[in-house]
């Protein structure tokens, strides 16, 4: 009998009676990663890595009922070993390990291969079936290492600074925000918006080691933010706040950004292609490290992805959750805070 | 080559016209002469020569990277683009080269004629020798055309500013018979082969739309109304036996319409005219669908010669005997025109006519019959006004009739760009059809903001569906939408398309069982076809 089913609910573990990141409310929730198409409100209880435990904790709810793992260790619910192994997405992410009568089987999330500076290393774990992500499941997506995009970004700010132009960075405010930030310190300061500082301060009380930052609050001048990268979230990109910068110039920072199609779409003024996704190979390489018998392909390109497996002989099936949504979810949550920064500093005009 | 990619990211990642031409400016100012030239000869839609097909770049592609062809089907649709998509499949450089734009140009050029395996071991290098970006450029000298938002007039506008030479001047230039391999720089935008003096036009003179009541215009003896035409409006200039016709967009686009040539043997030397460029059969107009087969082509077929002949209807003369006759009142001009045009027995070129009334009442009642002759209402000048440069209050006024309006349904909507990239805002209509829906137009403006956010939070309650960014939607919000005109359509599964369709109100006072049906706009259709 397999490990895991796909129900209504979500990724349903009979044997052991639980969910992994299930979208409609459960008893009983193993939680991959903070983001918000992983992690819904209402579970009676959680289970989740330990640096996910307060971001949860600060995005849905301080009333959670969350009990933690770090990387490798592993507890026993009705006769299921769960276990976690990093994902590499974001910090805390991790990839679930099942284990039931010698039957082994993984659920990966959302994961990257690439060392992004600040989340624990993907690690490649043998197991027979491995539940696998496809958002860049096409071979056109492949990413460039992530210090020549650093780099791009950074001779970006260096030619707007002395052209009185402002870089704005529009990143998600968990992961993207935290990774651009440990990999950009060091040369301007990084000026970031509410959601994004009151992340981080979860985040280095949690222990992590993150560069300074500075709180963009009323009292922030445009000179200050024109000297400086500032970084946003998705919902702050065109709003009258950002407008009203010293010539503010976007730049979008997301692994769409390798294709012109998508870069015309977006009409900012710089793409640069940096993911916490994996690319093409990256998903091939994870995908034979676990020596897998069968892969179920989730969110992204799917029905390509699961082709392609078949054909090279690994058995694979395209599966419909609910992930990948957090472009919409993220928005959601962040427009709250983009206006609460927008009233601020339009209150503090009026003054 | 690197420049030149450089140039191409920058326009391409910018909406704003004044940081293309920057681009441009900055690019002129620093790039080889002999790249100047191409860079100008493909954006104006000239290619270099073309020694390999695209479809073996495709097959080269495919070989190297071991890539199965249904998987680089289904990365071109995700790219939507073949050169880009090759750039991004191919596996990193392994070397790197300074080749200037003209020098790779060169370098194709000298493939002509050569076998197969020479050719591919030419192009295997390169890719292997270019970036992405510059890989991308590379195919696209091979297979594709450089559509990233650069108009003629930008471009001109650009040169311009960069030479410090009238711009008017440099439009002639790059537009006239020039060949990039052999041609300099200073020679192309001096114009030095053609004579740029011939074809100069003048600014077009402007109205504005009507507002006040026709009676407070005064008497209508001082008037003189015409149909207001649905085209492109046009100028045509003849001086030493040469003819140029220019757009309103101020662009030559003498080559597009080969109908209006004969116009060099039959004009005098020293002409220019006023008119609009329309589709014309048996002196009637055909509607603006079937004149815009015939727009913005670099080639014609025969076909579409047969389908949508082209006809200029003329309002002005600008120009007489080489004398500039803008400062002439129109009555005086009006008799020139008739003696030089209404003489003609041409299909081709036809005097506009004017139009007799003898009250604003008998006028206001013609201008609602506009439609049944595919004008889109009328025109009115005062007959003692000059030909202003531009827009001028008060002499002349244009009075259209009032667009169409249909009640349709909302049942996908689609987030904006730019401003509105967070937010709903392209929205496609339905109209019924029995028990169905079925779509009829896509609109984007219309509302305020407020109504937007309003929509907005409609469309995130009530998405049923979602295919990429689209979301289908519950069909329940209905909107009035104006639109132009309409026409049979075998693209659109209605059988018909709306032109210029746009959001007049948003109909909160109606339910989706009271929108109109595709009967409805039939029968519209019917009773405007009839025209054509």
């Amino acid at each position: 009998m397999a490990l895991i089913e796909f129900t209504k609910r979500g990724i349903y573990c009979k044997q052991g009676d639980f969910y992994v990141d299930p979208w409609w409310p459960v008893d009983y929730a193993v939680t991959t990663h903070g983001h918000s198409d992983h992690v819904r409100f209402g579970n009676k209880h959680y289970l989740c890595h330990t640096l996910t435990k307060p971001i949860i904790k600060r995005r849905i709810s301080e009333d959670l009922d969350v009990e933690t793992l770090n990387y490798g260790e592993s507890i026993v619910r009705n006769g299921v070993n769960i276990s976690f192994y990093p994902a590499g997405h974001i910090i805390g992410s991790a990839q679930v390990r099942l284990e039931y009568k010698g039957e082994i089987c993984v659920i990966s999330g959302d994961y990257k291969t690439e060392d992004d500076g600040i989340s624990d290393v993907f690690e490649p774990v043998k197991c027979h079936s491995f539940v696998s992500e496809s958002t860049f499941g096409l071979p056109v997506y492949k990413w460039q290492k992530q210090d020549i995009v650093f780099d791009k970004i950074k001779s970006w700010v260096n030619d707007n600074i002395p052209q009185q132009k402002t870089s704005v960075l529009i990143a998600y405010s968990l992961g993207k925000a935290q990774r651009l930030i440990k990999n950009l310190a060091g040369d301007v300061p990084i000026y970031v918006h509410n959601s994004i500082a009151n992340l981080n301060e979860v985040i280095i009380n949690a222990g992590v080691n993150l560069p300074e930052t500075i709180r963009i609050t009323p009292e922030t001048t445009k000179d200050e933010l024109q000297k400086g990268i500032v970084i946003v979230p998705p919902a702050m990109r065109d709003s009258r706040w950002i407008k009203n910068l010293s010539h503010p110039v976007t730049g979008i920072c997301s692994g769409w950004m390798q294709v012109r199609a998508h870069r015309r779409w977006q009409s900012a003024d710089a793409g640069f292609a940096l993911s916490d996704h994996a690319d093409w190979t990256g998903l091939m390489d994870a995908i034979t490290a676990t020596g897998a018998e069968k892969v179920y392909v989730t969110h992204g390109f799917t029905a390509a992805f699961s082709r392609f497996l078949n054909d090279e002989g690994i058995e694979s099936e395209e599966v419909m959750t609910k992930f990948g949504q957090e472009d919409d979810e993220e928005n959601k949550v962040d427009l709250a805070d983009a206006e609460n920064t927008n009233t601020e500093i339009e209150n503090q005009k009026s003054v | 080559m690197k420049r030149f990619a450089k140039l191409i990211q920058q326009l391409e990642l910018s909406n704003k016209t004044n940081d293309k031409i920057a681009a441009l400016v900055d690019y002129f100012n620093y790039a080889d002469d002999k790249d100047k030239i191409w860079v100008i000869a493909l954006f104006t839609g000239k290619k270099p020569r073309r020694p390999i097909k695209s479809a073996l770049l495709k097959y080269w592609a495919i070989e190297i990277t071991q890539t199965p062809e249904w998987l680089f089907s289904e990365s071109y649709s995700n790219v939507g683009d073949l050169s880009e998509t090759i750039a991004l499949l191919l596996p990193p450089a392994e070397h790197t080269s300074d080749f200037q734009l003209h020098k790779w140009i060169e370098n194709l050029h000298d493939l002509e004629g050569k076998d197969d395996e020479t050719k591919k071991n030419f192009i295997l290098n390169a890719w292997n020798t270019l970036e992405t970006q510059e890989r991308f450029i590379f195919n696209k000298l091979i297979s594709g055309n450089f559509r990233i938002g650069v108009s003629n007039k930008m471009l001109v506008n650009a040169l311009a500013k960069q030479s410090s030479l009238d711009s008017a001047q440099i439009m002639h230039s790059i537009m006239g018979k020039w060949n990039p391999y052999e041609i300099t720089f200073t020679e192309l935008i001096n114009g030095l082969h053609v004579n740029t003096d011939n074809s100069w036009p003048y600014p077009f003179c402007l109205a504005y739309a009507l507002e006040q009541e026709t009676e407070k215009l005064g008497d209508i003896a001082d008037w003189q109304a015409e149909w207001k035409w649905d085209g492109i409006r046009g100028q045509i200039v003849k001086r030493n036996g040469e003819l140029f016709i220019w757009s309103r967009g101020e662009e030559l686009v003498t080559e597009q319409f080969p109908e209006l040539h004969f116009l060099i043997d039959v004009l005098p030397d020293g002409v220019v005219l006023d008119g609009e460029i329309l589709a014309v059969q048996d002196k009637q107009v055909l509607s603006f669908s079937t004149l815009q087969q015939r727009l913005n082509r670099k080639t014609i077929s025969k076909k579409q010669l047969e389908d949508a002949p082209i006809g200029f209807f003329v309002y002005d003369i600008l120009e007489y005997e080489t004398n500039d006759f803008r400062e002439q009142p129109l009555s005086e001009r009006r008799k020139i025109l008739e003696q030089l045009i209404g003489g003609l027995d041409e299909s081709a070129v036809i005097l506009s006519p004017v139009i007799n009334c003898k009250t604003w009442e008998e006028l206001a009642e013609l201008r609602q019959t506009s439609r049944s002759i595919n004008s889109e209402g009328i025109m009115l000048k005062r007959l003692s006004s000059h030909y202003h440069s531009g827009r001028k209050r008060g002499d002349w006024w244009k009075w259209k009739i009032n667009p169409y309006t249909v009640d349709a349904v909302m049942i996908y909507a689609q987030k904006g760009s730019g401003r509105r990239a967070n937010f709903f805002t392209d929205y496609t209509f339905a109209v019924r059809d029995g028990e169905n829906l079925v779509t009829i137009a896509k609109a984007y403006s219309g509302l305020t903001d407020k109504e937007i956010k309003e929509v907005n939070s409609f469309v995130t309650k009530n998405a049923i569906e979602k295919f990429g960014p689209v979301r289908t939607v519950k069909p329940e919000l209905v909107f009035e939408i104006a639109f132009e005109g309409i026409a049979e359509s075998k693209r659109h599964k209605a059988g018909l398309a709306l032109r210029f369709p746009r959001i007049l109100r948003w109909r909160k006072d109606k339910k989706a069982a009271e929108i109109n049906t595709l009967e409805d706009l039939r029968q519209l259709l019917a009773s405007t076809f009839i025209n054509d």
